[in-house]
Formats: C-alpha cells, sequence, structure tokens
C-alpha cells in the first residue's frame, strides 16, 4: 500500500545551521503520525516543508506516491492547521470553513451543503453565521479542522494545535481530536512538544532531537523500549545515573554508579569498562516494608524516604540510599504505603530487564 | 472628595473645551455668519444667501469646486495603491532593522516643511532642472524638457506630501495580521490574489480607511502644491478662497467657499465610510 | 476694595500703554526697511521696530481682520488707500503738520494727499514709488516684446510671464489701446474693457509658462532663461541686469504703471508719535538712499537721488528716457465695486483652457 505522506532523506539547512538534518519517514493512509520533539528540534521546519512554505535543501516529499517539491502550498493536497488555528477573522464560521471551497470554484449551494455538513461532524451545527471570535477556545479548534476536512486533504499537518489551550481543555481535545480523525478517516500529522499528547493520540511516534530522529515506533515501543538516551529521557520520568561496566553477561550487566552503587541492569553492545548511562522508570521500582518481600528483583536497597510528592494515581516518593543517591519511585495506591511519612525507611528493588543501559556519547550516533 | 475630583476632571477637561470652543467652534460659527450676508454699500451689510446662490450658480466655481473632489479623489486613490505594496513590505517582509530603516526613511521627507519639499520638486523638475538635464545628458531628450506647471505633477506632489498619512496606518494595521493567517489563506487553495483580496484587504479595511480619509482631507486642503507645482490651468479650490479672502477683501464669498469645503469632506468621508460598511467608531477607535 | 482693583487695573493700564508705546509694529514690503536703517533709528530713540513683510492684498486683509489693530504704521500703495478707509475704516487719519515735509519731493506728497483724502480727512503720505513694465532678455526678445500685448506673440510662446493680478489686466488694457483709468467712473465702460482683456488673456494662456506668484520665482525663471520676457517690477529687472547684461527693464510702448507706496496709520495703531519719528526719520536724503539701495526703488525724499548710487541711477536712466518717464501711468485710487470685476476676470482666466 502507497503511504499517504512519505519523506526521503530531507535535509533544510538556513546558512549554517541545519534545522533538518537527513529525515526520512513515511506515513501509512489513515494514521496518526505524531513528531515529538523540544522546541527548536527541527519538528515545525519538516512541517512547513510537508505544507510547501519551506523548500527542502535536498531530498524529496511525496504525497500518496508523487512529488510535491514543485507543487506550490496552495495546490498541495495537504492542509494545516496552524498553532494559533489561523481562523479567518473577517469572516463567519461559514465563510472560513467555505473558503477552500470557494477557491476551488464550488458551486454556492454545494458550498453550503458541505458547510453544514461539516459543522454537523464536528458537532457545532447552526453555528454558520457566527463570528470567529464568539467561539470558545475549543469550538476554534473544531472549526479550524472542520476548515480543512471540508477539502478532503490526503494529509492534514496539526502544528501544536492544543498549546493555546488551557489544562483541562487540552486534555479533553486529546480525546476529540483523535475521535475526529477517527471521524474523517484522514492521516494526521501532529507536531508537539507535549508527551503527553503524542502518546495519547498517536499511531506512530517521531522523536526529534536536533534535527534528527531519534526513534520512530509506537507510544508503547517509546516508552517501554527506547532505543537511544534521549528517548529514555525524553518519554515519560527516569530515574537516570551514570557508570562504568563492571562485567557484560549476555544481555545482564554488572555496574556501578560515580557514587558508588552496585546494580544489575540490561543493554546491547557494552563491554566491561564502557562508560554508561542507566534509566530506570520510578513506576518499574517496587516498594516494600521489608527487604524479604523484594527477594526476586536483581536489585534491592534500602533508603529514607526524604519526600512524597502527592499527585493522586501519580504520586511518588523520593528515597534517598546509603550512598546519597536519591531515586523517585512511584507510590502504589493500594493503600498498603499510607502511613508511610518522611524519614521512615523503605526497601525498594527493580530486576535488570527494567534498568535500561546505553553507551555514554552514544546520544549522537546510531 | 467627590467634588475635589469633580474640580479636577473638569480642569482637565478645560484644555480640550477651550480649544474646541475658542480655536474650532467660535471661528466657524462667525465664519457661518459672515457667509450669510451680503454687502449692500460701504460698511452695511444684509443677511442672504446670496454668496451660496453665487457659488452654486457660477459655472467657474463649480467647476473648481468638482475637480479639486475629483482630483483629491484620484489622488488619494494613487497613494493607497503606492502605499499599500510598501506598508505591506515594510510590515509583512523586512524583519528587525530593516523594517524600521524603511519606516523611518518614509519619516525624513516630512523633517523638513511641506514648502520646502514643494521648492524640492521644482528643483527637480523645472526646465532647467536635474531631471531635464538628466534626460539630455542620457539622449533621451534633445531639448530641456518642462516637468512642472501640468496637473501630472501636481498629483505627484500631493501623493508624494500625503504618503506618510497612508503608509503608517497601514503599516500599523498590517502588523497586527498574523502571518499565519496568510499562510492559512494559500494553504486553503488561495492564489495570491485572493488572498489579498479576501484575507489581507479585509483586515486592513481600518488602515485603508482611515488612512484614505486622512489623505483626502490633506489633499483637499492642501494650498502650497497645486500653486506651485501645478502652474497656469491648476485652480484649487484652496486657491480661491485664499483669493476670495486675502487679494478680492470679499470674506463674504470666502466664508461660503470655507463652508462648502467643509460640507464636501464631511460628505465624502461620510461616503467612505458608508461604502466600506464601516463606523467612525471603529475606525478612528 | 474695589478702589485697590482699580487702581491696579490703572496702572496695568497705563504700564502697559507705556510699554507698548516705545515698540514701533511696521506692516510692510520686503526691503522698506532694511536692518541698518531699523537698527539707526533704533539707537537714536531708543524705540523698537518690529517689521513685518507683506503685500498689498495681505496688509489689507490684516487690518481689516482686526479692525485696523495690530500695527502702527502700514505702507500700502496709495491706490489701496481711498477704497479700504471707506470699506472697512481701517486707518486714522495723518497730521501732516507733525512731519517735515520738506524732506518730501512736493508734487509727489500734493498728489498722494489728494489721492488717499476721504471726508477732508488725509490717510496716506508717499514713501517709496516704482514702476511695472516689462522685464526681459533684450537679446532673445528684445525684437519682438515692445509691448505687454506682444507678449502673445508666437515668437516668445513658452518663454513668458506674468501675474495673475490686476496690475496686469491695467497693463493688457492699456496696450489694447484702452485707457481703464478713464472709465474708473463708469462700471458699464470698464467691464467692457475688462471683458476685452480677458478675451486677450484667455487668448495668451498657451503663451506663457505659468503665473508668476513671488518675486524671486519671476527671477529664478528670468535668469535661468527658461523665461525671457515677463511682466514684472523695474527693480527686478535692474537686479538681474546686474548677473545678466541682456535681461533689464523695458518701459512698455504703451507706458508703464506707476505706483506709490504710502504711509498710513492703522485705525488701532498705539504708537503714533513712534510713527510719525519713524516717517521724518526714513525721509532724510541719507537714510532715504539706503532704503533705495535696499529695496532697488527710488523714494519720495527731496534730494535723495544726490546719495543714490550710480550705477542704479545709470540702469533708471537707461529704461526710463525723458518720453517714458512723461508716459508713466500712474494708478488712481480703485473705486468699490471693480475689483469684483476684476476678480472674476482672472477667475475666468485661470480656470480657462
Amino acid at each position: 500500500m502507497t503511504p499517504d505522506l512519505e519523506c526521503v532523506d530531507l535535509v533544510k539547512r538556513f546558512g549554517d545551521t541545519t534545522a533538518v538534518d537527513n529525515v526520512s519517514f513515511s506515513v501509512p493512509p489513515g494514521s496518526f503520525f505524531s513528531i515529538l520533539g523540544p522546541s527548536g528540534c527541527g519538528k515545525t521546519t519538516i512541517m512547513r516543508m510537508i505544507a510547501g512554505f519551506l523548500d527542502p535543501t535536498t531530498g524529496d516529499i511525496r504525497i500518496k506516491g508523487g512529488s510535491v517539491l514543485d507543487t506550490p502550498p496552495n495546490k498541495r493536497p495537504v492542509n494545516m492547521v496552524f498553532q494559533h488555528l489561523a481562523l479567518f477573522p473577517m469572516m463567519t464560521i461559514a465563510e472560513n470553513i467555505g473558503y477552500g471551497l470557494r477557491r476551488r470554484g464550488m458551486s454556492k449551494p454545494e458550498i453550503a451543503r458541505k458547510v453544514d455538513e461539516a459543522l454537523e461532524r464536528i458537532g457545532l451545527p447552526g453555528i454558520g453565521a457566527r463570528k470567529v471570535d464568539e467561539l470558545s477556545g475549543g469550538q476554534k479548534q473544531r472549526v479550524a479542522i472542520a476548515r480543512c476536512m471540508v477539502l478532503e486533504p490526503d494529509v492534514l499537518l496539526l502544528d501544536e494545535p492544543l498549546g493555546a489551550l488551557d489544562l483541562k481543555l487540552r486534555e479533553h481535545m486529546k480525546v476529540e481530536l483523535k475521535a475526529l480523525q477517527a471521524a474523517f478517516d484522514t492521516t494526521f500529522v501532529y507536531i508537539t512538544h507535549d508527551q503527553s499528547e503524542a502518546l495519547v493520540m498517536s499511531d506512530q511516534i517521531a522523536v526529534m532531537n536536533a534535527g534528527r530522529f531519534e526513534q520512530v515506533g509506537t507510544g508503547q515501543d517509546l516508552y517501554y523500549r527506547p532505543e537511544t538516551p534521549f528517548v529514555a529521557g525524553f518519554i515519560g520520568d527516569t530515574n537516570r545515573w551514570s557508570g562504568r561496566i563492571e562485567k557484560a553477561e549476555g544481555g545482564t550487566l554488572q555496574l556501578r554508579t560515580e557514587s558508588g552503587l552496585a546494580m544489575r541492569a540490561s543493554g546491547a553492545g557494552l563491554a566491561p569498562g564502557d562508560m554508561a548511562e542507566i534509566f530506570v522508570r520510578p513506576e518499574a521500582i517496587r516498594l516494600a516494608a521489608t527487604a524479604e518481600g523484594l527477594a526476586g528483583f536483581d536489585n534491592h536497597l534500602s533508603g529514607t524516604v526524604t519526600s512524597i510528592l502527592f499527585n493522586g494515581a501519580a504520586s511518588r516518593l523520593l528515597v534517598q540510599d546509603a550512598a546519597g543517591e536519591t531515586l523517585e519511585v512511584t507510590l502504589p495506591q493500594s493503600g498498603e504505603f499510607d502511613r508511610l511519612k518522611r524519614g521512615d525507611m523503605v526497601h525498594i528493588g527493580w530486576g535488570a530487564g527494567q534498568a535500561t543501559c546505553f553507551a555514554t556519547g552514544a546520544a549522537g550516533a546510531r | 472628595m467627590r467634588n475635589q475630583s469633580r474640580v479636577a476632571f473638569y480642569l482637565l477637561l478645560m484644555p480640550l473645551v477651550l480649544w474646541l470652543g475658542l480655536l474650532i467652534i467660535i471661528p466657524h460659527i462667525d465664519m457661518l455668519l459672515i457667509s450669510l450676508r451680503e454687502r449692500v454699500s460701504f460698511g452695511v451689510y444684509d443677511r442672504s444667501l446670496a454668496q451660496y446662490e453665487k457659488a452654486l450658480t457660477e459655472p467657474l466655481y463649480l467647476r473648481t469646486f468638482a475637480r479639486t473632489a475629483v482630483m483629491s479623489v484620484l489622488a488619494t486613490a494613487i497613494t493607497l495603491l503606492i502605499a499599500f505594496p510598501v506598508a505591506y513590505y515594510i510590515a509583512k517582509m523586512a524583519r528587525g532593522r530593516l523594517q524600521q530603516v524603511l519606516f523611518l526613511l518614509c519619516l525624513i521627507p516630512f523633517y523638513v516643511s511641506e514648502l520646502v519639499r514643494t521648492f524640492g520638486w521644482m528643483i527637480l523638475l523645472r526646465e532647467t532642472g536635474i531631471v531635464s538635464n538628466l534626460l539630455q545628458w542620457a539622449g533621451l531628450a534633445d531639448q530641456p524638457v518642462e516637468m512642472l506647471y501640468t496637473d501630472a505633477t501636481m498629483m505627484v506632489g500631493l501623493v508624494y506630501t500625503s504618503m506618510l498619512f497612508m503608509v503608517v496606518p497601514l503599516v500599523t494595521t498590517l502588523e497586527s495580521l498574523d502571518d499565519s493567517v496568510i499562510e492559512a489563506g494559500y494553504d486553503l487553495g488561495g492564489s495570491g490574489l485572493s488572498v489579498l483580496r479576501e484575507i489581507i484587504i479585509p483586515h486592513a479595511m481600518p488602515g485603508i480607511v482611515s488612512g484614505c480619509i486622512v489623505v483626502f482631507m490633506l489633499s483637499l486642503g492642501n494650498y502650497l502644491t497645486p500653486t506651485m507645482l501645478g502652474g497656469k490651468d491648476s485652480l484649487w479650490f484652496t486657491e480661491m478662497i485664499y483669493n476670495q479672502f486675502i487679494v478680492r477683501s470679499n470674506w463674504e464669498l470666502g466664508a461660503a467657499f470655507g463652508f462648502m469645503l467643509l460640507v464636501l469632506s464631511s460628505v465624502i468621508v461620510w461616503g467612505m465610510l458608508r461604502l466600506t460598511g464601516r463606523t467612525l467608531k471603529e475606525t478612528m477607535g | 476694595m474695589t478702589r485697590t482693583i482699580l487702581l491696579a487695573s490703572t496702572l496695568l493700564a497705563g504700564f502697559a500703554a507705556h510699554a507698548q508705546a516705545d515698540t514701533l509694529r511696521l506692516l510692510t514690503w520686503g526691503g522698506y526697511a532694511p536692518d541698518e536703517v531699523v537698527t539707526m533709528f533704533e539707537e537714536q530713540t531708543g524705540h523698537t521696530v518690529e517689521v513685518t513683510k507683506s503685500n498689498n492684498e495681505e496688509m489689507i486683509a490684516k487690518l481689516r481682520a482686526t479692525s485696523g489693530g495690530g500695527f502702527d504704521l502700514a505702507q500700502p500703495s496709495q491706490d489701496r488707500v481711498m477704497g479700504p478707509q471707506m470699506e472697512f475704516g481701517i486707518y486714522k487719519p495723518i497730521d501732516v503738520s507733525k512731519l517735515n515735509q520738506d524732506l518730501f519731493i512736493p508734487s509727489m506728497l500734493k498728489a498722494t494727499m489728494a489721492n488717499t483724502t476721504v471726508n477732508g480727512d488725509v490717510y496716506g503720505v508717499p514713501h517709496v514709488w516704482g514702476t511695472s513694465g516689462l522685464v526681459m532678455n533684450t537679446a532673445e526678445a528684445g525684437e519682438v516684446v515692445k509691448d505687454y500685448a506682444d507678449l502673445c506673440d508666437p515668437a516668445v510662446a513658452g518663454k513668458v510671464s506674468y501675474r495673475l493680478k490686476r496690475p496686469t489686466l491695467i497693463g493688457f488694457a492699456f496696450s489694447l489701446g484702452e485707457d481703464p483709468f478713464a472709465a474708473y467712473g463708469d462700471e458699464a465702460k470698464y467691464k467692457e474693457i475688462m471683458e476685452k482683456v480677458e478675451a486677450k488673456l484667455i487668448e495668451c494662456k498657451a503663451n506663457v509658462k505659468t503665473y508668476w506668484g513671488g518675486g524671486d520665482e519671476l527671477m529664478n525663471l528670468v535668469r535661468s532663461g527658461e523665461v525671457t520676457a515677463s511682466m514684472a517690477w523695474d527693480t527686478g529687472g535692474w537686479k538681474l541686469n546686474d548677473d545678466n547684461a541682456d535681461i533689464t527693464f523695458v518701459a512698455p510702448a504703451s507706458g508703464a504703471l506707476g505706483w506709490i507706496d504710502t504711509f498710513v496709520l492703522p485705525a488701532k495703531g498705539q504708537a503714533d508719535d513712534v510713527a510719525y519719528e519713524w516717517i521724518n526719520f526714513v525721509m532724510q536724503p541719507e537714510v532715504a538712499a539706503m532704503i533705495t539701495a535696499a529695496a532697488g526703488n527710488f523714494t519720495a525724499s527731496a534730494g535723495a537721488d544726490e546719495f543714490a548710487e550710480e550705477g542704479l541711477k545709470a540702469k533708471y536712466q537707461a529704461s526710463f528716457p525723458q518720453e517714458a518717464i512723461d508716459n508713466i501711468k500712474w494708478y488712481p485710487p480703485v473705486p468699490a465695486g471693480l475689483e469684483s470685476i476684476e476678480g472674476e476676470v482672472l477667475d475666468r482666466v485661470q480656470a480657462a483652457n
């Protein structure tokens, strides 16, 4: 099956800086693809190249198999939802949605029908005559999407469209966007710096850093099987140490951190003497009142609770071990540790498989 | 306490009231009264509408009146056509320093008085002037070319004089237009022309209207440029007012002309607002 | 309490009046009050002189706007004294006995006083006089242009300039063989003459490069050679003669138009005594010669010729042979009503295509 969108060896340089450095990916039809990265990583540049506002220095962009490099933005079968939505304030909602159809020279009654249909689809029937500034943030969001969707683009680009919304609405819109994508059955390419948006909505996520794709995969892939230290550190929260490998047996490694903590971890391609970075997620660490409860784990140690970070289901403990390392540990909400308070002694443990290791300095290498 | 703030309020209001009252309203009432009288003999005047009758029946006066209005509208239109791309470039294409420099360049001619600016044009365009000499030197003309004293020259002068007053409001409104709105216009299939027509111009409308009003008023009320650059055929309405007041000592007719000009400019501004469906409040606020 | 206020205000008023009496606010033409003359007067008398430069129309308009206030001494032409006085009452009578009449050329003083008398009161005394006629480049236009009407000759097409003001109408009328001054008393006749002039000026319009407005503008046009023949004041021609010997003032065949600028007292003038002092001062032959040097025109001061610059005298004599002097047409006072006839003619000429 031909992918809806395919970028091949895409490079964009501005003077001496390389904003996008040899990026290739393809997005299968009907999927929700996210590009996730910190600000300045080049994700907006990719998006603007796909939309046609920028020309790539080298490389190719194909939509439904055909190169669109020579197609101007107003002729490309892609549409874009802008960060601040960019609704036309001088037009009514119906005129906004009908704008692209008018440009295609569609007849007036047909435009009216399509606009009504689109408003129906986004659950806002009958608001066509209103002005843009009479709408709430979420309604504007939906109108901005409808304005693109009436044109039935092959690919819809979304440039951090939730950034301007408040937290509550943002949570709600995540679900709604996913639903809209399913309803329209169109390929969405979504860029964001917010990992939760990407993880919740996407079929595939590309993590981008410094102009390159670090890893492309599903949310689970990225979360549980990060391939680079950047991905491991960027997606989700994590405890992070650096240390030296003391022993390597198959996939299991024996290391010692700089503060002298010994632990077992998993990782490939590392040999004794190498420096490595170790990542352990707070929820991978098991908490127990006694050392016996942790017998099955490769790593165990005890420490004192220095802080309880209560945040409902996502509550954490900060535990300091004898060597002075502080670890973030998820506090299970099973009732077992309700009475825990600062200064209490606890035992913690985790399996070698939960501790991921990367050779230090591997960040840029592949 | 309340009384005190009232006093302060009236004190603050005073300059405005004095300015409006003493310098605008009272002189206008006086002018109106003067325009409504007719000289009977030495120092004896009668109430009458004779001045307006004369102004409206004498073809010469009416023609000058109409000509001034049409030429001012034309000057406004030309100014808009030239200023819009300039303003668009300054507001949307130029960045950082260049933007400031360009804006300043628009401002520089206004550091000297209008008289000096007009003399500048005369030095450039006269028969023995720089442009004429340049054309001859370049072999494009085999004898001195006179470029002064035509309607076209006068138009150049009027447009030049009004430019800044069009560029400033346009730059301000265009700057407030989010770039992504323009991009969205293209992205959704708009061509350059349709984006201009449906997005940029509607957005810039307040700037266009207020710029046009100012430029139109300036052109209509201009005296120096038409008299100095216009030459022998270019009778401007303000010149006629000056003639009646100063040269002819006929204040009655001059005052009537003045009021006709006031009415004309009010009507055209009102028409302009009606045409664009805007209120004065929206445009000026 | 009331008395104190009264006293204070009297004192204030007296003080103000006294303070202003020392200042002479003079409304005059450029060159009529040169700096060195003003300085000399101020040093000798201790008064201060504030000079405002203007022209006939603006002088009258300014005085009319204030009903004769704002200035202590003004200098309109003698034909502009009687009419405005009857119409607007902006002047006050001059007490000729306060003037040193020996300083004036007797015939000129007599004629001016006669021309500025309203209801038995004298309102003006003469100061500077001159003529208007043709300023031209004799090498290029001398053969063709002998009179005002010759400015319409195709040989000088596009090289001609004159003002759209009443002197032009009067000059063309004479040049067309009429006598407009004789028709001053007969409005119908005057109108007829003006219609004839109007037709001529409209016909002539194509020949004109531009209607000049200010003296400097014309000077530039003639000096640069863009204009070879024009109707202007004698002094303009003489000044240009210094730069280019071909350019000079020529008295037209039908006669140069003679004007006399006067001294008048504005109705609300506050320094009449200083005004008289100033008149007596500037009419002294030595001072008058300084003014002649600055303005380029001769004054009504008796004996000032002796002090006048030789070059100027020579130019004057070249422009005015005896028969030309005899032929000068002196402006009589303008009767009311004529200016509106002239105004309409001028408007129509300007608007004609």
